[in-house]
């Protein structure tokens, strides 16, 4: 029978996300790389206690929106739905304003383990690696030492990093096939490579589906060994009314000025 | 006594590019370090790499205009250039750690007087934004610091010994702010350029660590 890990609709890619399970996120924070579509169908589903794997807990749609993006969620869909548990992020608050993962965790509601990018990459990797943690140099003398094994090599300190693996990965590429093979475009690659083959399912969100074959086989970013579904965002959408409040203005205005800069 | 003038960002941006050498790899943090990639000096080619994955990029779009799947690390659109390339994150962080960036240009909160970095918390704020910032000041070759020489009600920002939590141990090597240029040595921290106007006694004063006056000190040069 042949391959197919195409599946038909984003409720369906993620119907068997239970609660409490441990979700990757990919993108950097900018929604060019976010599995916006897949995020939503969570939400819809509405699975709590969910621990999250990504670089940034999410500024929110109203900012994508007022930017102009048509696929406009991040993570923040899932933290201001209420169905996070904990956050494993570089970048889990915004330096301009009060996101929703911040009020939700100065309210007690939400807990946080806060990791250096690179760090987050690597614990990752070594997830996809079969390996059993990486030795980095990065955080010696920091907070993010606290607590850990370290080790002299070459008379210079690591810390031994242990992987971090999820029960399902959301990301998002350009193409994609009935394989799984992926490929990205420019900046949208980020965590969402990474990502691919951490988890136990990794569930991919693809502008565009080709025939086997039609991506070249030495400039496949994502082999398909690490995919296990693969859905396509629709062609046209349904264009929804944005409601801005005077918050969501006020934050967006500020995002705005620190573009500017 | 009304103080004497400091530089603008645009002007810090502008000294700090003065450091890029021909072929450098640079990476620049978000705010005014950024600013540096509009003014690196006729003559020299220098790549600038993002953590979000891409090197050899070109300036920043007009608002509005650019491809949003092309962003530098602070979200911002910038110009497709040939030769550019792009990977993932963890390639991204290779080139990072492995050495492989000559320059990281970034903002500080506190440096202390051996090179020790402190940029991702505010104590007050509890919740720190570490962000690549530790990855990049432990991997990158040379790190500057650009930044303002006080906090805004006038506290040296320049320490014996940082307050807030610490980024990275013994890392800065340069630092360039509002009104000196001051380079992190072995013997201790040498003061080689000043604003116009500002004599070494007066950014000494705003200084906590003292500073080894550099007997060839003069006013910072921007060409």
């Amino acid at each position: 029978m042949p391959v197919n890990k195409i599946v038909d609709s984003f409720d369906e890619a993620v119907a068997d996300i239970e609660d409490g399970a441990t979700i990757m996120i990919g993108g950097f924070g900018i929604v060019a790389g976010a599995p916006s579509l897949l995020l939503e169908a969570l939400a819809r589903k509405g699975s709590k206690d969910l621990t999250m794997v990504s670089n940034v807990t999410g500024f929110g749609k109203m900012v994508w929106k007022q930017l102009g993006f048509k696929f406009a969620e991040d993570p923040d869909i899932l933290v201001r739905n209420g169905q996070i548990k904990k956050a494993i992020a570089t970048a889990p608050v915004s330096t301009i304003y009060e996101n929703n993962f911040e009020r939700l965790l100065r309210a007690g509601k939400v807990e946080l383990e806060t990791v250096s990018q690179g760090t987050l990459a690597e614990r990752i990797r070594a997830a996809k690696a079969g390996l059993g943690g990486v030795y980095v140099s990065v955080g010696v003398g920091t907070v993010v030492e606290e607590g850990k094994e370290t080790k002299i090599i070459d008379g210079k300190k690591y810390i031994l990093e242990l992987p971090l693996k999820a029960d399902f990965a959301l990301i998002k590429a350009h193409k994609g096939d009935r394989w799984g093979n992926l490929v990205y475009r420019r900046t949208s690659r980020t965590f969402n490579a990474v990502m691919a083959g951490a988890a136990t399912v990794t569930i991919a969100e693809v502008e565009e589906i080709v025939e086997l074959g039609e991506l070249d086989a030495d400039a496949i970013h994502t082999p398909g060994i690490y995919v296990d579904r693969v859905v396509v965002r629709p062609l046209v959408i349904e264009e929804e009314e944005v409601e801005i409040n005077a918050e969501a203005k006020e934050s967006y205005e500020k995002f705005k000025e620190r573009k500017g800069n | 006594m009304q103080e004497k003038e400091r530089l603008d960002r645009q002007t810090i941006a502008l000294r700090v590019a003065k450091e890029f050498q021909d072929g450098n790899v640079v990476n620049l943090g978000i705010g005014l370090p950024g600013l540096a990639c509009n003014f690196v000096p006729a003559g020299r080619e220098v790549l600038f790499h993002a953590e979000i994955g891409v090197l050899g990029f070109g300036e920043m779009t007009a608002p509005g205009e650019g491809d949003w799947e092309l962003v530098n690390a602070g979200g911002q659109t910038v110009h497709e250039q040939p030769g550019m390339s792009c990977f993932d994150h963890a390639e991204a962080f290779v080139m990072i750690r492995g050495g492989h960036v000559d320059v990281s240009v970034m903002g500080a909160f506190q440096v202390s007087e051996k090179g020790d970095l402190a940029n991702y918390m505010v104590p007050e704020r509890q919740i720190g934004v570490i962000g690549g910032a530790m990855d990049l000041a432990s991997g990158a070759k040379k790190l500057i610091i650009a930044m303002n020489h006080t906090t805004k009600d006038g506290q040296p920002r320049v320490l014996k010994q940082c307050t807030y939590p610490i980024t990275a141990l013994n890392c800065v090597k340069l630092l360039i702010t509002d009104i000196a240029v001051i380079e992190v040595t072995e013997k201790g921290m040498v003061l080689k350029e000043v604003a116009p106007e500002w004599t070494p006694e007066e950014v000494q004063r705003l200084t906590e660590p003292t500073l080894i006056v550099d007997p060839d000190c003069h006013e910072i040069e921007l060409m």
